[in-house]
């Protein structure tokens, strides 16, 4: 018998006494037998000893940015988790509990996700962060549909071409029996402020991205202005490392804000899980799509916390809820809590500037080489991009071996950049990594 | 003990920080003034390390979860998380790779992604998986977006109605509404099945496709699977399996055999990767053939022994970045890896004797709704003899008070009063006696002291809450006024903050 399971062969007699039935096979009459006990063809079971020497086995085939410097970034992000972040997420009480339907014994999930809203409105200065989504391209997703309630009989969305290029796929994905038109992203050499021109009163959003796919920061205040004046709601998608220094959503006055919360001391593991902040205005608050945990007091009149706004969501609404989402990335929300309380006003804030510096310094010394050419122009954030006098491909293979993983290929989604890379620098990467990557390029 | 916690907010002071941080070390950049923040991070705290550490580790003791007892959320499968699949997921080589890098310097993990892909496939009969969707609603939506598509690639285009049963969860309907089809809904019969001839009388050429769980959410299985499957299928319409009581059937049944074309499992509730308080799950999904070029991508594919990603021809397209929820697939393989064949079937066996164990030890005093052989959950109702004041809440929060989580309550919303309880295969004798004899007291008190109920929980951290307050104005962040306004005069003053002016 399996080590999880408690049930004795005594307990077991006793309780099929007590059911009425001989066996426990008897329990599954009800299956067809035609089709009932089937043979599962699969890998014989390894003990404890035996599996953990294959996980090792397959993780040692991969190669992970502890012991490479990685370069990489489009979308998720290698930064510094304090270890205190992951000493709460292994905390029991914490990742075995489930969504938190009995508030009297779950206040520690809930305060927590109370705070996690608090801090993730803060950050983004927006009125209202809900629970979480999967990641940012879903919250942007949600945040799409979200507006196209919100604004009643407007079918158009309006999206920039700068925005991350597989969150233009969820966004389309996620649309395509909406019977919505998306526009805008169709030329990638056309400017935010140009594409903002496309808003006309059909339109529900306009998307922007800051800092953008490519690293590049925009003053997206006067889009949104343009945007409202059109009637139509502003969706900003951004990076929360970047707000410890740069323009929030709020400030630019975005309707809906969403970002990838992955930077905020949660580790790569390959795609997932990561983390979908989603945060709106006041006015638009009933119409979120999500989990929202508010105050409230118990009893006795001590302060407590619940679920709240609860007739949006789907086990109550069904067909008429604001979304489908139920479960969403809790425990991921739990360690942006942890890590934005550990650093704090001050740690953002240099975070922020580390990444800001470190990648500035980067891209002064790429540039300096014969053949390379930073054509980022304009102020940038963590990336920029590098057109390369060789494919990226080929350049990749050269880092390798100096076990660094280069930048991101822009070969797939940017064509018109040519031999393009896309560099990400964060405050993991030292002065003296970034002065072996330029060496590693100069070859 | 008192376990009270102020917000975090309120132990915020001047200068503090909880991490150390490198020096920029490299010549300094001007930062371009016109695209900076203005508020100084206004609202975000300032703490050491010792301060955040104890504070979350004081609000998680006002937690109940798996490992401190039993945790019998019908529907949610609350068992037990092995603790090797949280060292597992945090391996250099799964934790510490980027999902951007070439397919040759992570063959490791592609290895894990097909090889997880393989094993669910054979476990539930299907021939193609996709592990990308994030949870069991996301693989809800990537199979019907699914339907839809394939619907469409045939010219098939007057299908805008789903079918759900009323037992169905809630994320169903809504699921199909998202996608843009209308919902209709399926009554249930006296046994507990599908309502054969309301099925029949609502299928049709409108018809896109029927959404079932089965095992249901009343814990019973479908009868006649067959004959509503060949219904569905006659009138042109697929067959949709939601995976999320799939833990009732592992080795007893493949849904792939009873005519369903989809369905999606809920690495979180059957492969037990952790609830997380909320999340993250995984909702990776599985299909028959002539449905695998609509799946979303990326899948991993195998060729010479090199593992690559695969995007089908017809996809629907991406659902999430990336390739899903890794850290849920180590779990998860890891899982399956140790149980092999046998150990699945094992897990079904005791999760439906244990079910069943409560189900007879019960259904004296607490009505069910369909008194027949339940799978992994039995819904009860809690309408209590000579105790009419007496409402399934009351009973809920009278369970905690012996330490025990409640079942789910008031769902499925077909039954009313419904107590769903799922016990799981991890849950020890010991511990259903302690909880039937907790229910039959409970029973008990209803007619007895009522007021005991009326009154429970009075051992949790918090009584009680006020939940119509919290909707009528709702306080969504820190706000002191607003916090100050709720505690009354248990408010903070101003001597207790070190910032006072937050």
């Amino acid at each position: 018998m399996s080590h999880y399971i408690s049930i004795t062969e005594r307990d077991r007699t006793e309780m099929l006494k007590a059911i009425g039935v001989e066996s426990v096979d008897r329990l599954f009459d009800v299956v067809p037998a035609e089709v009932r006990f089937p043979t599962l063809n699969l890998p014989a079971p390894l003990s404890e000893a035996e599996m953990a020497r294959e996980l090792r086995r397959l993780s040692a085939a991969n190669a992970d940015v502890l012991t490479n410097s990685c370069f990489l970034g489009a979308g998720a992000y290698n930064h510094f988790i304090p270890a205190a972040v992951d000493s709460i997420l292994r905390r029991s009480e914490f990742y075995t509990a489930y969504t938190p339907y009995q508030p009297e014994i779950a206040q520690g999930t809930l305060q927590s996700i109370f705070e996690y809203q608090s801090l993730m409105a803060a950050l983004l200065q927006m009125d209202a962060a809900n629970a979480s989504h999967y990641d940012g391209a879903t919250a942007l997703a949600e945040g799409a549909i979200m507006a196209l309630t919100a604004t009643r009989n407007r079918r158009k969305i309006v999206v920039a071409p700068s925005v991350h290029p597989q969150y233009r796929a969820v966004l389309r994905a996620y649309t395509q029996g909406l019977g919505v038109t998306i526009v805008g992203d169709e030329d990638p050499n056309t400017s935010v402020e140009e594409i903002a021109a496309l808003v006309d009163d059909k339109t529900a959003c306009f998307i922007a991205q800051s800092p953008d796919f490519l690293g590049t920061l925009h003053d997206l205040k006067p889009v949104a202005d343009k945007v409202h004046a059109a009637g139509a709601l502003f969706i900003m998608a951004t990076n929360p490392i970047a707000l410890g220094l740069f323009q929030t959503p709020g400030q630019v006055g975005a309707d809906i804000a969403v970002a990838e919360g992955q930077p905020l001391g949660i580790p790569l593991s390959y795609g997932g899980p990561y983390l979908g902040i989603f945060s709106c205005t006041e006015k638009l608050l009933r119409k979120m799509p999500g989990r929202l945990v508010g105050a409230t007091t118990d009893l006795n009149g001590e302060l407590g916390y619940v679920l709240t706004l609860q007739t949006r969501e789907q086990h109550i609404r069904r067909e008429k809820a604001t979304s489908n989402i139920c479960t969403n990335q809790g425990l991921m929300a739990l360690a942006a809590t942890v890590y934005t309380s550990l650093l704090g006003k001050t740690g953002l804030r240099k975070v922020a500037e580390i990444c800001y510096q470190r990648a500035h310094y980067a891209a002064a010394e790429i540039s300096k080489l014969a053949g390379f050419e930073v054509v980022t122009n304009g102020p940038f954030f963590h990336e920029f991009v590098v057109r390369c006098p060789r494919p990226v491909t080929e350049i990749a293979m050269a880092l390798e071996f100096a076990s660094i993983i280069g930048g991101y290929d822009l070969a797939q989604d940017y064509p018109h950049l040519g031999h393009a890379m896309l560099v990400c620098v964060t405050e993991m990467n030292t002065k003296e990594d970034i002065d072996r990557l330029v060496a590693a390029l100069k070859g | 003990m008192h376990t009270y916690e102020p917000p975090i907010f309120e132990l915020s002071g001047a200068g503090k920080i909880g991490a150390w941080l490198p020096e920029t070390g490299v010549p300094e950049t001007a930062l371009p003034a016109d695209l900076l923040r203005t508020d100084d991070l206004a609202g975000l705290p300032e703490l050491s390390e010792t301060e955040v550490v104890r504070h979350f580790t004081r609000i998680s003791q006002r937690n109940f979860c798996i490992d401190t007892g039993m945790y019998p959320l019908g529907s949610c499968t609350m068992k037990y998380n092995p603790k090797i699949h949280e060292d597992a997921a945090r391996m250099p080589g799964f934790a510490f790779i980027h999902p951007l890098q070439e397919d040759t310097s992570v063959q490791g993990a592609l290895r894990l992604t097909y090889d997880l892909q393989a094993l669910l496939a054979e476990i539930s009969g299907f021939d193609q998986v996709c592990l990308q969707p994030a949870a069991g609603a996301q693989g809800e939506f990537a199979g019907i977006l699914v339907f839809r598509a394939y619907h469409l690639d045939r010219g098939d285009d007057q299908r805008d109605e789903v079918l759900c049963p009323n037992s169905a969860h809630g994320t169903n309907p809504a699921t199909a509404a998202m996608v843009g089809f209308k919902v209709v809904e399926i009554a249930t019969d006296p046994r507990g099945n599908v309502d054969l001839a309301d099925l029949r009388a609502k299928v049709g050429p409108r018809t896109a496709g029927l959404m079932l769980t089965n095992p249901n959410t009343l814990g019973l299985f479908d009868e006649n699977v067959h004959e509503v499957a060949a219904i569905v299928h006659d009138a042109g319409g697929l067959m949709y399996g939601d995976g999320a009581n799939f833990n009732a059937i592992l080795g007893i049944v493949r849904p792939g055999d009873v005519g369903f074309d989809f369905m999606h499992y809920n690495l979180h509730k059957t492969f037990t990767t952790p609830h997380g308080g909320g999340g993250p799950g995984c909702g990776a999904v599985g299909c028959k053939t002539f449905l695998a070029p609509y799946l979303p991508g990326p899948i991993v594919v195998e060729n010479d022994d090199q593992y690559s990603s695969f995007t089908p021809e017809k996809s629907i397209g991406r659902l999430k970045t990336f390739k899903g929820n890794f850290g849920m697939f180590v779990r998860a393989y890891t899982y399956i890896r140790m149980l092999g064949a046998a150990g699945l079937r094992e897990i079904s066996e005791n999760a439906v004797l244990n079910a069943n164990y409560l189900r007879v030890k019960l259904h004296d005093l607490y009505p069910v709704a369909y008194d027949r052989t339940c799978m992994h959950e039995v819904v009860l109702q809690g309408k209590l003899k000579g105790a009419p004041d007496i409402h399934t809440l009351d009973i809920a929060k009278r369970l905690i008070d012996f330490g025990f989580h409640p079942p789910t309550v008031y769902f499925p919303i077909s039954v009313a009063e419904s107590i769903m309880i799922e016990p799981t295969e991890t849950e020890s004798k010991r511990n259903l006696d302690a909880f039937i004899a907790a229910m039959r007291q409970i029973a008990r008190e209803a007619v007895e002291s009522p007021e005991l109920l009326h009154n429970a929980p009075t051992t949790a951290p918090v009584r009680r809450l006020d939940e119509v307050g919290a909707a009528r104005k709702p306080i969504l962040k820190y706000d002191r006024a607003a916090i100050n306004g709720l505690r009354g005069d248990k408010a903070t003053t101003d001597d207790q903050l070190e910032q006072p002016t937050y």
